[in-house]
C-alpha cells in the first residue's frame, strides 16, 4: 500500500457516519411510472424527441444534448411516453420531464450488450471513446453533474499525465462509491483503462480515503492479480479529512501540483473522474450501454434501514425511503446528497436523477439551527477553509454588498466545501453570504468580461 | 407540500461554540484561582466573586436597558473578563475599586463597541489599566503570598514588592539577598504580586488543557515567551550584574498569565499565523523595553494592549496564502 497522502490546507473532520457501508447493492424494483427530467447535467436541459403516446425502448434516447455542456437523457425502462410535462426536482423547481409508463419486462434498445461478463478488450480509440462517452450521456456522477466528455476533451496544447479517480467519498454517510468499488471491482478498473486510453495517458490513480480499507485492499490485491490488464493504475489512501473529494484538494493531495486560481484541472496535467462515472463509462464503451442507473444510498440516523439501492432514473425518492424502512417521525430536513454539500429538499416524491448520489434523513437534533452569535474573530473559519479563503471576511462584505472587496479577496475560489461555517462556533451562516457574493461577483465578472 | 426543512448547505455542524470556548478558558483559570486562595485567602476569594459578579451585572444592565438586544450573559465571555480582570489586581484591593474597573472592563472596553467580538482591546485590560492609572497606589501595593495554614484564612494581607518591583527599584543585587530568586518558590507563587499572575504551574497546567482542546493556539505565547527570553538573555549576557537572568523575567510578573490567557484572546488577536508570530513578537519587545527601561516594573498589559491596537493592520498585512494563487497580486 502506498503511504497516506492529503492535501495540506484546511479540512476539517465530521463525524463518518457510514452507516450503510457494509449494505451490499440491491436493485430496486421499478415502480409503473418512470419520471425522467430532461435537465440531468449542470449545463442546458436536453431538447425532447420524443411524444406522448411514443413507445420507447430501454436505454433509447429521450433526450439530446444542447449546447457543448449538455448531455444526452435516454429511457431508464420500456413503456409508453404517457406525457411530457413538469416535475418538481430536487432543486425544488418544475422542471420539464418525460413520463413513461413502464412495461413488466426490459426490451433493450439496439446495439447495447446485456451481460454481466467482464470484457476487457478496448476496441475503441481515444476519440471515439469521448464520442461514446457523450452519446451515453455520462455526467459526473459526484453530485455536480458536469458532462464528462467534456472533461475527457484535453484542449489544444495540452496534456494529460493523470487520470485521478476520485473515490475519497468524503462526504460523511455516503457509501455508494464504496459499495461499488467491492462489487464492481474489475469493471470499474476496465473504466479506469478506458479513461487513460480516452485522455493519453498511461497513469491512472485512484483517490481513496482511508476509512475505506476493504476497498483499499482489494483494489491492490485485483491490480496484483490481473497486472497484464490493469498495468499503470495505482491505488493511493488518503487522509479521512473533509473535503478531500474537492477536485482541486485531490490534485493537491495525489500529486502535489495546485491548480493556479481560476484555471481548470487540466492546467495541472489531471483529468479528475469520479467512482460511479467510471464505472459508467465501462458499461457505455464495453457494453454500448447509456447511463440510466446508478447507486443510491439512503441512510440517515433514524432510518431502519440504511441501504445502497441501483436504482433506474426516474424512480421517485419517497419509494426509496418507504424500502429503507419508511420515514421516521423525528426526520425534519430531507438531503439531497451528502450533509456537507447536499441540497435539502422540500418533498420527497422528486425523482432520482444522475447526480443524486444519496439521500440523506436527517433529524431535528442533528440538523436543528442553532443560535448564531457574535463573530468572535477566532479565525477558525480560515484555518478550515482549504483554498485558503477568509469566509469570515468574505460573509461581511457579502453581506454588505461590496461586490469589489469579494472579487479582491478570491470569492471565485470558494469550493462551496462547508467547512468554514461546520467549524465556525458563532453558528454564523457564512457559506450562504459566500454563495450570494458569489453570484453577484460572478455576474459581475461576466458582464464586465462580455464588454 | 412544504414539509421539510430548506437550508443551504453544510447541513452538519460541530458541537463548537462561543459558550463552550469561554468557559472552557474559565476551567483552566480554575487552578490558579485555587492556588491564589491558598496563598492569598480570603482575599483573593471576595475580589474575585465581587469582580465577576460586577462584570456579570454591567453587561446585563446595559443589554437589558441600553442596547435592548439579545441578552447573552450567559456566554461567559463576561464571567472571563472578570476572573481575569480579578486575577490582574492586588488581592487587598478595596472592593469599590474592582467594582469600578470592572464597569470600565465591560462598558468601555467592551460594550461601547457593539459587545463580544466587536472590541478592539482586551476588556479585562481596558480594566486593569483603568483602574492603575486611576488608583496608582491601591494597584502597586502587593500583598505577599502567606499559604492559609499559616496565618488563616482571613489573615490580614502583608504587603511588600513585587520581584519586579524590587529590580526596578534596587536591581539584581538586593532581589537576591530578599530571597526571591529561589526559582521553585517562584514557579510555585510564593511571591508577591496580583494574585492570579503569581502561579505558573497552575497557569501552564491550565494553558496545556486549553491547547489539548484546541482552544487556543501555542504560536502566540510561545513567541512571545521566547521573545523575551531572548532579548532579556541578551541583555544578561552583556551586563549579568544590571539585568537578571532571562528564566526570571519569564516567571515574574504576568508574563505567564498574559501569554497564554491574554494575548490569546481570539477578538483582539491576530487570524494568521504569520500575524500571530508578529503579534507576540511585538508583545515581547514592548514588555521587555517597559520592564527594563520604562516607568512601571510591569509591562505586560500595555504590550498587550498596544499590540491589540495594531490587531486590524495585522490582519490586513497578513492575509493567509490562497490555493491556486503564485503570487499574491500587487496592487
Amino acid at each position: 500500500m502506498n503511504p497516506i497522502k492529503t492535501f495540506t490546507k484546511g479540512g476539517v473532520h465530521p463525524e463518518e457516519n457510514k452507516l450503510s457501508a457494509h449494505m451490499p447493492i440491491q436493485d430496486f424494483p421499478m415502480p409503473k411510472q418512470l419520471i425522467v427530467p430532461l435537465g440531468q447535467c449542470l449545463g442546458a436541459p436536453a431538447d425532447c424527441i420524443v411524444k406522448k403516446g411514443d413507445r420507447v425502448l430501454t436505454g433509447q434516447l429521450i433526450g439530446t444534448a444542447k449546447g457543448f455542456v449538455s448531455a444526452n437523457v435516454h429511457s431508464p425502462a420500456t413503456g409508453t411516453v404517457a406525457k411530457v410535462d413538469v416535475v418538481m426536482d430536487h432543486t425544488g423547481y418544475y422542471k420539464p420531464a418525460v413520463f413513461i409508463d413502464r412495461e413488466e419486462q426490459d426490451e433493450w434498445a439496439e446495439g447495447i450488450l446485456v451481460t454481466d461478463e467482464l470484457l476487457t478488450d478496448i476496441k475503441l480509440d481515444g476519440k471515439a471513446i469521448i464520442d461514446k462517452v457523450k452519446e451515453c450521456g455520462i455526467v459526473g456522477m459526484g453530485g455536480a453533474t458536469f458532462p464528462t466528455h467534456v472533461k475527457l476533451m484535453v484542449p489544444e496544447g495540452k496534456k494529460a499525465e493523470y487520470v485521478i479517480i476520485n473515490a475519497a467519498e468524503c462526504e460523511p454517510y455516503l457509501t455508494c462509491d464504496f459499495r461499488l468499488l467491492l462489487e464492481k471491482t474489475q469493471e470499474f478498473l476496465m473504466g479506469v483503462k478506458i479513461v487513460m486510453k480516452a485522455v493519453g495517458t498511461d497513469k491512472g490513480i485512484i483517490g481513496i480515503e482511508a476509512n475505506k480499507m476493504e476497498a483499499i485492499e482489494l483494489l491492490d490485491k485485483t491490480i496484483n492479480e490481473h497486472k497484464d490488464l490493469y498495468s499503470g493504475i495505482e491505488v493511493q489512501p488518503l487522509k479521512t479529512k473533509y473535503p478531500q473529494g474537492g477536485e482541486k484538494q485531490l490534485i493537491k493531495a495525489v500529486t502535489g501540483r495546485e491548480v493556479p486560481s481560476g484555471k481548470l484541472p487540466i492546467e495541472t496535467g489531471c483529468v479528475v473522474v469520479n467512482v460511479a462515472s467510471t464505472y459508467a463509462i465501462y458499461e457505455a464503451i464495453q457494453k454500448n450501454k447509456p447511463l440510466i442507473e446508478r447507486v443510491v444510498t439512503v441512510t440517515g440516523k433514524s432510518v431502519k434501514h440504511p441501504s445502497n439501492f441501483r436504482v433506474r432514473f426516474g424512480v421517485p425518492a419517497d419509494l426509496l425511503i418507504e424500502a429503507a424502512g419508511g420515514l421516521p417521525d423525528d426526520i425534519t430536513d430531507v438531503i439531497n446528497g451528502g450533509p456537507m454539500m447536499g441540497k435539502s429538499v422540500s418533498v420527497t416524491s422528486f425523482p432520482v436523477m444522475k447526480g443524486t448520489s444519496g439521500i440523506l434523513l436527517m433529524t431535528l437534533h442533528e440538523a436543528q439551527d442553532r443560535r448564531v452569535t457574535n463573530c468572535i474573530r477566532c479565525g477558525r473559519c480560515a484555518i478550515a477553509c482549504p483554498m485558503g479563503l477568509q469566509p469570515f471576511l468574505l460573509h461581511k462584505v457579502a453581506k454588505h454588498n461590496d461586490f469589489d472587496e469579494t472579487e479582491k479577496n478570491h470569492i471565485m475560489d470558494c469550493i462551496e466545501c462547508g467547512s468554514c461555517e461546520f467549524t465556525c462556533p458563532a453558528n454564523i451562516p457564512l457559506l450562504d453570504y459566500i454563495r450570494y457574493g458569489k453570484a453577484k461577483t460572478g455576474a459581475i465578472i461576466r458582464a464586465r468580461n462580455q464588454k | 407540500m412544504n414539509k421539510y426543512t430548506i437550508s443551504g448547505s453544510p447541513h452538519v455542524h460541530s458541537t463548537e461554540n462561543t459558550q463552550k470556548i469561554m468557559y472552557r478558558v474559565i476551567l483552566a483559570l480554575v487552578p490558579a484561582l485555587l492556588v491564589a486562595i491558598y496563598y492569598f485567602g480570603w482575599y483573593a476569594l471576595r475580589l474575585t466573586i465581587v469582580s465577576v459578579a460586577a462584570c456579570m451585572l454591567t453587561e446585563w444592565l446595559i443589554q437589558k436597558f441600553l442596547v435592548k438586544g439579545p441578552l447573552t450573559i450567559n456566554d461567559g465571555s463576561a464571567a472571563l473578563t472578570g476572573l481575569l480582570l480579578a486575577f490582574n489586581v492586588p488581592a487587598n484591593l478595596p472592593i469599590w475599586m474592582v467594582i469600578a474597573g470592572s464597569v470600565f472592563a465591560i462598558g468601555v472596553g467592551k460594550m461601547a463597541f457593539g459587545g463580544l467580538g466587536k472590541n478592539p482591546f482586551n476588556p479585562a485590560l481596558v480594566g486593569r489599566v483603568f483602574m492603575l492609572v486611576s488608583f496608582p497606589t491601591a494597584m502597586t501595593t502587593w500583598p505577599q503570598a502567606q499559604p492559609f495554614f499559616d496565618k488563616g484564612f482571613f489573615a490580614d494581607a502583608v504587603t511588600g514588592p513585587t520581584p519586579l518591583g524590587i529590580l526596578k527599584e534596587s536591581g539584581v543585587g538586593t532581589l537576591a539577598e530578599m530571597g526571591d530568586m529561589q526559582f521553585l518558590d517562584m514557579v510555585l507563587g510564593n511571591r508577591g504580586g496580583a494574585f492570579g499572575e503569581v502561579c505558573a504551574i497552575a497557569l501552564i497546567l491550565g494553558a496545556i488543557y486549553l491547547l489539548c482542546r484546541k482552544v487556543i493556539e501555542i504560536v502566540t505565547p510561545l513567541t512571545i515567551l521566547l521573545t523575551v527570553f531572548i532579548f532579556t538573555g541578551i541583555c544578561h549576557l552583556i551586563n549579568p550584574t544590571q539585568f537578571i537572568a532571562p528564566w526570571y523575567h519569564l516567571i515574574y510578573g504576568g508574563l505567564i498569565l498574559g501569554a497564554f490567557f491574554m494575548a490569546t484572546d481570539m477578538v483582539t488577536s491576530p487570524m494568521t499565523i504569520r500575524g500571530k508570530i508578529l503579534f507576540g513578537f511585538g508583545i515581547g519587545v514592548i514588555t521587555v523595553v517597559i520592564r527594563l527601561w520604562g516607568a512601571y516594573p510591569e509591562g505586560v498589559s500595555f504590550a498587550i494592549l498596544i499590540m491589540n491596537a495594531l490587531t486590524p493592520l495585522i490582519n490586513k498585512a497578513f492575509k493567509p496564502y490562497v490555493f491556486g494563487v503564485v503570487k499574491p497580486s500587487k496592487k
